[in-house]
């Protein structure tokens, strides 16, 4: 006895000829599919690369991935809360291949006033080598220069604060905070660079001083807020993370950056789900129509199906056939929405200007440019939600034709 | 070889409030070899006693075997196993699948008895030139005549020599030299291979060539003789 089934060659071919004896409605289900795939994968891509770049973003103003404070700091940022510059020996041990860059930092309130105005700001005392290394982009220096030492007597502002202090490049404004005596420290600097952020409420809360000098005005030599070390990939830092705790061990906080900034570490764990529930919301949408283009299909050829029956192809073998049909209609449409999808996403990975609405995106901690971020695995997410999803969504119509009673099928007018 | 047994076939038809009889307690035997026709007036039960005995239908009560198998207690793989293999169908309309070629339809049945592709090719060939449609292998269904269709149907049916030929009406759509050939056919493969050909008809033609001839009326047998074909 055969397994009365057909050679898949043979069934695949009969298969392609069904699918193409409705010219019209074939091609209105393909479309529909490619649509329905490529706003999946247009869409995450921009989701995806919309909440790296924040993610990003604020990794960079935190700044690095793995941070080490005094274990009171996070509570109360003050200058109480220090801990000692690292040594030789620490600094040998954050010297390692999973480490692309490490620095410290001197971390404190401070108000800043200008001949016209004032404001609150975190005074940064940076080692400006460290920075850049840790991902200050020099680039973002749109006027004068960015510090050149850990003893530069200079300060860098923002661009934004620079507007709010109603000041300019080479002015002198006064920087004052409190030491650990609690006494105020202050000093006058001069506006050596205005830097430009991503986002500016970023240029509004942070100005940069040479770390020494910073040290000196607050009578802390050799000591800091904060260390902030950086790998290669913010989405895998065990490595960095263990690296780091090993080498600060007890009496210090050591933190990753989605312990650092909880919102942007549940925005990361969020948005693989976010983005299964939004391939599944449009494949739901798709799946009326799939299941409603195999039904018409099925019931134009119940005849058909009864005569195959009749011939002695088993209620499986309909199953089967029924079922590569619609595989046959759902790999075109994917590959139709994953060309469509590559095709527009390629032309703007540059980024998306979306500065007209530049606001709303900043309350998000979006920037005003979006970069697509293609994954491969959200391509895969997409296509096995449609095969998988598509496939089930078949089965009804499909088990609805293989159990047509022969006599019942062939009678059907 | 195909001995067919029915032993008080019974099956009824809701139409609306009404029930109809399509069977009532048919009894028969069928020798193997047999060239048996069925007649009667349209609704007399011929269809419905063909599709019993070919499993694509369920009985109310009664008992049918074939070669001592029971046909009725068979589930749907074992009932399309046995079509596949030993049943040769030849419908009176709509017989073809309207997306493959002549040669293909003729070929479906051994393709999925999992015949050689070279055998296969060869016998449908064959087989269509012997029903008359040689030249006409690529064509599809949408391309052929009624009477072209249903030569299809038949050379589809005979291509891998059941033992059982169950027709319904073939010659319905064919002029009378394609039903004559057509007959001639039948009558050859019944004689050289000793196929059972068991034909529901209204044709006076067809039955003239029929060893054995049933009449039936209201889902009974009302007359079953044996005859000389002419």
């Amino acid at each position: 006895m055969s397994s009365s089934h057909l050679p898949f060659g043979a069934m695949s071919r009969l298969a392609w000829r069904n699918l193409w004896r409705n010219h019209r409605r074939t091609a209105i289900m393909l479309l529909a599919i490619a649509v329905g795939v490529w706003a999946m994968i247009f869409m995450t891509a921009l989701m995806r690369g919309m909440v790296d770049q924040m993610i990003e973003d604020g990794i960079d103003a935190l700044p690095g991935q793995v941070q080490v404070h005094h274990p009171a700091f996070r509570d109360d940022p003050s200058i109480d809360h220090r801990i000692p510059q690292p040594d030789a020996g620490k600094a040998r041990g954050l010297q390692s291949p999973e480490v692309s860059g490490w620095t410290s930092r001197l971390r404190v309130p401070a108000m800043i006033s200008s001949e016209r105005n004032n404001r609150g700001v975190t005074l940064l005392g940076v080692d400006p080598q460290g920075e850049i290394a840790l991902g200050f982009d020099p680039h973002s220096i749109i006027e004068g220069r960015f510090l050149e030492s850990v003893d530069d007597n200079g300060l860098v502002v923002g661009a934004k604060l620079l507007e709010r202090l109603e000041t300019r490049l080479g002015k002198r404004v006064v920087v004052m905070s409190q030491d650990p005596e609690n006494n105020i420290a202050d000093r006058g600097f001069r506006i050596v660079g205005v830097y430009k952020a991503k986002l500016s409420s970023l240029e509004e809360a942070f100005i940069y001083g040479g770390l020494t000098t910073i040290q000196a005005l607050l009578e802390v030599p050799g000591e800091v807020s904060e260390i902030a070390v950086t790998g290669h990939d913010y989405r895998d830092i065990d490595a960095v993370y263990r690296l780091v705790s090993g080498v600060y061990g007890e009496g210090f906080e050591t933190l990753p950056w989605m312990e650092l900034e909880t919102y942007l570490g549940m925005m990361l764990k969020m948005m693989d789900g976010f983005v299964l529930v939004w391939i599944i919301v449009i494949f739901l949408a798709l799946s009326f129509g799939l299941a409603n283009t195999l039904m018409m299909a099925v019931f134009e050829r119940i005849r058909e199906i009864g005569l195959m029956q009749a011939l002695g192809m088993k209620p499986s073998a309909i199953l089967y056939q029924i079922l590569l049909e619609s595989l046959m209609l759902l790999t075109l449409g994917l590959l139709a929405g994953n060309v469509l999808a590559v095709a527009s996403i390629l032309p703007v990975q540059d980024g998306i200007d979306v500065s007209a609405v530049a606001e709303g995106m900043e309350m998000m901690g979006a920037s005003s440019v979006l970069y697509p971020a293609l994954k491969l695995k959200d391509l895969l997410m997409a296509n096995t939600v449609v095969i998988v999803l598509g496939i089930l969504t078949s089965l009804l119509p499909a088990w609805r034709a293989s159990q047509y009673r022969p006599v019942e099928a062939i009678a059907k007018i | 070889m195909a001995e067919i047994k029915c032993v008080e076939l019974c099956k009824d038809y809701q139409q609306g409030d009404a029930v109809i009889k399509a069977l009532d307690h048919v009894t028969i035997d069928i020798e193997q070899g047999s060239f048996l026709c069925l007649s009667g007036p349209s609704g007399s039960g011929k269809t419905t006693l063909l599709n019993m005995i070919g499993g694509l239908d369920e009985l109310d009560s009664g008992q049918i075997s074939i070669d001592g198998e029971r046909v009725d207690l068979l589930g749907k793989g074992p009932l399309a196993d046995l079509r596949l293999h030993h049943i040769g169908f030849v419908f009176q309309a709509y017989n073809l699948i309207p997306v493959l070629t002549a040669q293909e339809n003729v070929e479906f049945v051994m393709q999925v008895q999992g015949v050689p592709a070279k055998e296969r090719k060869k016998k449908a060939l064959d087989i269509l030139r012997e029903v008359g449609l040689e030249g006409m292998e690529h064509r599809r269904p949408a391309e052929l005549s009624g009477g072209q269709q249903q030569r299809v149907a038949v050379a589809r049916a005979i291509v891998s020599q059941p033992k059982l030929v169950l027709a319904d009406e073939p010659t319905a759509n064919l002029d009378s030299v394609s039903a004559t050939h057509l007959m001639e056919l039948f009558c050859a493969l019944n004689s050289t291979h000793g196929v059972t050909f068991l034909i529901a008809t209204h044709d006076e033609r067809v039955m003239r060539y029929a060893k054995r001839l049933i009449k039936m009326q209201d889902g009974k047998i009302i007359e079953d003789r044996e005859q000389e074909p002419s």
